[in-house]
């Protein structure tokens, strides 16, 4: 039952002598180029900048629980607002998606050895490592860290506004991340595209790799813009470039306009991984393929497009932009995102839904986008816009928005887990970090959209007992005690697996592709034989050979092809012997042998 | 299986109608969902765009979220060894899912320009003129007429203010004056970095952006005094970049006017 019939002599020695004399260790972090070890640093890297951006998110809440509150400084607070955001959306959201759970998982589920260029990936690491180390360098200097916010608008960033080495910092630090992100992006499209494993072709990749290939080309549109304005931006500074001056014929609204075109796609490169990830947890917990899988597909790829033309939204009240246009563009990314939401149902539908704490996590996550999603919506809308823009209805709306994506990636944390460390998580620690998180989450940001609608505007250190702001943010605060202690049970849960094991085996959640055909962990080069990959779940195929994937009742387009090429592999061989596989799979109706075809 | 599927779908929709219906016509009025009902005719539009769209999202996010428990609980795993029926997906629900969204976008986007024209528009002939310039920190309101002639001034007196916010109503910040009825014009600009000219009640912020020159009109409808913020991060002391703006009788309003006339202004 291999495609690799006549190899196994050689890979399962050659792997242990190669590697006999591999570093471990602190060695190992600083030499490997395995995507392996790259993923889980840059994993605990970016968790360990989710923490330190959680304890900045604190003493906001400890300063704001109070009016007229003289906690903090305005000026530390500004600093901390400015730092949380950076963190959370530069170094923690994103490259704990790209950089860390998909290195890790994407070669894995389409049966490759390593990422395209292991070098390149470890440089991208050390790039990501070094940009963020110096961003948070910023707090050593004498002018303290960038407090400009995590949107650096001109002239406010310019260096009369915002002098000194903290706000350089974090300039060069964004330039480095984002040429990190740039590699990594480069690496996912060409990993994708070229080192499928025969069979693999592009409509039997799991969701999750389909939507780090999107996310991927999403990365290559929208963050040379951003890496580029950031060095227009540090020439205004240090140059006098005036790019982003009026005084010397400059635009600063260009900033604006340069920032969201990357910044909106951003929001879909931050979110994409992560709608990846529920899709394939959601139908492995149900027991079932995922429903509408194509239309999923089509979903991923028409939000990535919508994306680009979407920037303006967040400068509706510059009113120097067409409204009509880019409300149009983000009101249709509703669509497909709706797709979505009716596949994940669809995929639950008549399945046989098992909540353990990956698939709970799902659930939050369906629960607390649809919020997001629908007060964005109300957003896209200029004249509501008109009314809440940089209020805390913004702030409820990308938190809700944000947070749905922190538990797609705590549900990845849990998913892939075992795979990773060869342990499982604790059950009950597990479901308890969720249920803190989940009502942590609504007690800390739903009260926001009524602070935002009562006109509490954002980024503000200090309020007055009059304004009738108390209450509500207190309810905020206390909200935020939750998900510190949510994520404090997390901490827990990982030094209880590390001390006290349960070993987890190759497969612990029936799940059905690829990287659960391995070890957990794997080993170097990552499988020592390949099952033969025959439709979307190879490892189901190979666990549950009596329940494959149904045929529609009717044939469609795709059946019809497939019996004129002489080939139904799909549906219909599934149950053959799989040795036809080492020649390739031959064509299925979506054409593809695992080679470089689209 | 899809047709069982469908009608319960059709179902549940049928409900939501209702729903929406009854909360629309048995009320005499929208509901504000927290929402200002707008102290401005431009500020009212945008509240019934507000209220209309959020019955609609609050509709859409339960039925949605109904969805969701109602697979949890209906197809919660009760045997371990249960393995359901393999299919894939079900194409008549899958374009009924993508068509009807795209209707209800259909319909928002056409509210929407009409609402956004409203708030927009702009009088040929305003009865006062103001210019407000935003800087740090603080606003300056310079009444002008229609050649652009300073009638009267009003601006933040301290541009570093004290440590400690006061309410945006005390009178260490500045506060203009409208008169009720009649059509404000405002000319936005900003010296130095990016503000918002935000007034929460009258439903309406816009950014005083250096080198834009940004208009708009208010037409207030209930007399009062509101609060206004500075909404964009501007620096150091943002959160103290407040105001406040009196709605007043067009009598008042001028007695005002001429009170804080400037050298060789007014009349």
């Amino acid at each position: 039952m291999t495609i690799l019939a006549d190899r196994p002599a050689a890979f399962d020695e050659s792997p242990a002598l190669e590697h006999a004399q591999a570093p471990s260790g602190f060695l190992k972090w600083v030499t490997s180029t395995d995507h392996k070890v790259i993923g889980k640093n840059y994993t605990v890297t970016a968790v360990i900048f989710f923490l330190l951006a959680g304890c900045m998110a604190m003493l906001i809440r400890a300063q704001l629980a109070n009016p007229d509150s003289t906690l903090l400084s305005q000026h530390t607070y500004n600093e901390m607002f400015t730092m949380h955001g950076s963190l959370m959306i530069y170094l923690f959201v994103g490259p704990v998606a790209f950089g860390g759970l998909a290195n890790y998982v994407v070669p894995l589920q389409i049966g490759a050895p390593d990422m395209a260029f292991p070098r390149l990936n470890a440089l991208s690491y050390w790039l990501y490592l070094g940009g963020g180390s110096l961003m948070m360098m910023g707090f050593l200097t004498t002018g303290s860290a960038a407090d400009f916010g995590w949107v650096a608008y001109a002239p406010l960033s310019n260096s009369i506004n915002t002098p000194g080495a903290g706000p350089d910092l974090w300039i060069v630090a964004l330039i480095l991340t984002g040429f990190s992100a740039i590699f990594t992006g480069v690496n996912l499209v060409s990993t994708i595209y070229y080192l499928r494993a025969p069979g693999m072709t592009m409509f039997r990749m799991p969701i999750f790799t389909w939507n780090m290939l999107v996310t991927g080309i999403l990365i290559l549109i929208a963050f040379p813009v951003f890496t580029s304005a950031l060095v227009m931006l540090w020439c205004d500074r240090h140059l006098g470039a005036h790019i982003f001056e009026v005084q010397g014929g400059g635009v600063p609204v260009l900033w604006q306009d340069l920032f969201w075109f990357f910044g909106h796609p951003e929001v879909y490169i931050l979110a994409l991984p992560f709608f990846g990830i529920v899709t394939d947890i959601i139908a492995v917990f149900s027991r079932k393929p995922i429903f509408g899988y194509r239309g999923m597909v089509f979903a991923t790829i028409s939000i990535a497009a919508l994306s680009t033309s979407v920037w303006a939204h967040h400068m509706f009240t510059t009113g120097v932009v067409l409204l009509p246009f880019f409300s149009l563009m983000s009101y249709l990314i509703a669509v497909p995102t709706g797709i979505k939401f009716f596949n994940w149902i669809g995929t639950m539908w008549r399945g046989s839904v098992k909540f353990d704490t990956p698939m709970l996590f799902c659930i939050g996550f369906l629960g607390t986008f649809l919020v997001g999603g629908v007060t964005g919506i109300l957003l896209a809308s200029p004249p509501i816009d008109f009314a809440t823009h940089d209020t805390y209805f913004v702030v409820a709306h990308f938190h809700s928005v944000v947070m749905a994506l922190v538990m797609g990636a705590f549900a990845g944390f849990f998913y892939w887990y075992p795979k990773m460390t060869g342990r499982m998580l604790r059950e009950g620690l597990g479901k308890a970090t969720f249920w803190f998180m989940f009502i942590g989450t609504n007690v800390t940001f739903d009260p926001q959209y009524l602070l935002g609608l009562k006109g509490s505007p954002r980024r503000v250190a200090e309020y007055a007992a009059s304004e009738g702001f108390t209450t509500l943010n207190r309810i905020s605060s206390a909200g935020a005690v939750l998900l510190f202690i949510s994520v404090a049970i997390f901490l827990v849960n990982l030094v209880v697996s590390w001390r006290v094991p349960i070993p987890a085996g190759d497969n612990p959640w029936d799940a059905s592709s690829l990287e659960w055909a391995t070890s957990s962990p794997p080993p170097h080069h990552n499988f020592l034989k390949i099952p033969p990959i025959r439709s979307q779940r190879p490892v189901w195929d190979q666990n549950h050979p009596e329940h494959r994937i149904l045929e529609h009742a009717k044939p469609r387009f795709g059946g019809l092809l497939a019996n004129a090429g002489g080939s139904t592999v799909l549906l219909e061989d599934l149950s053959a012997d799989g040795d036809e596989g080492a020649e390739g799979p031959g064509s299925d109706d979506y054409g593809g042998t695992g080679g470089p075809v689209l | 299986m899809g047709k069982r599927g469908v009608k319960k779908l059709g179902r549940v929709a049928q409900f939501a109608l209702l729903g929406a219906v009854a909360l629309g016509l048995g009320g005499c009025s929208l509901p504000t969902f927290g929402g200002f009902r707008g102290a401005t005719s431009q500020g009212q539009t945008e509240f019934k765009l507000w209220s209309w769209m959020t019955i609609a999202g609050v509709v859409v996010a339960v039925i949605v979220w109904g969805l969701i428990l109602w697979a949890m609980v209906a197809y919660r795993r009760r045997d371990s060894n249960q393995i359901p029926k393999q299919f894939h997906g079900n194409l008549p629900v899958e374009i009924l899912y993508t068509v009807i969204p795209l209707i209800i976008v259909g319909f928002i986007f056409f509210y929407t320009v009409v609402a956004e024209n409203k708030v927009d528009a702009l009088a040929p002939n305003p009865a006062v003129r103001i210019t407000v310039t935003g800087f740090q920190w603080g606003w300056s309101f310079s009444y002008t007429d229609s050649s652009g002639k300073q009638l009267a001034l009003v601006e933040t007196a301290q541009r570093r203010p004290p440590l400690l916010a006061a309410s945006p109503l005390s009178s260490q910040y500045p506060r203009f004056e409208l008169p009720l009825g009649e059509t404000t014009q405002i000319t936005l600009v900003s010296n130095d970095v990016v503000h918002t000219f935000y007034v929460p009640a009258f439903n309406f912020g816009r950014q005083a952006l250096p080198g834009v020159t940004n208009r708009f009109d208010f037409t207030p409808v209930e007399t009062g005094v509101f609060v206004g913020h500075c909404a964009t991060y501007c620096g150091l002391y943002h959160s103290e970049m407040l105001f406040s703006v009196a709605v007043v009788s067009p009598n008042s309003f001028h007695t005002w006017l001429n009170s804080h006339a400037t050298s060789g202004g007014a009349p």
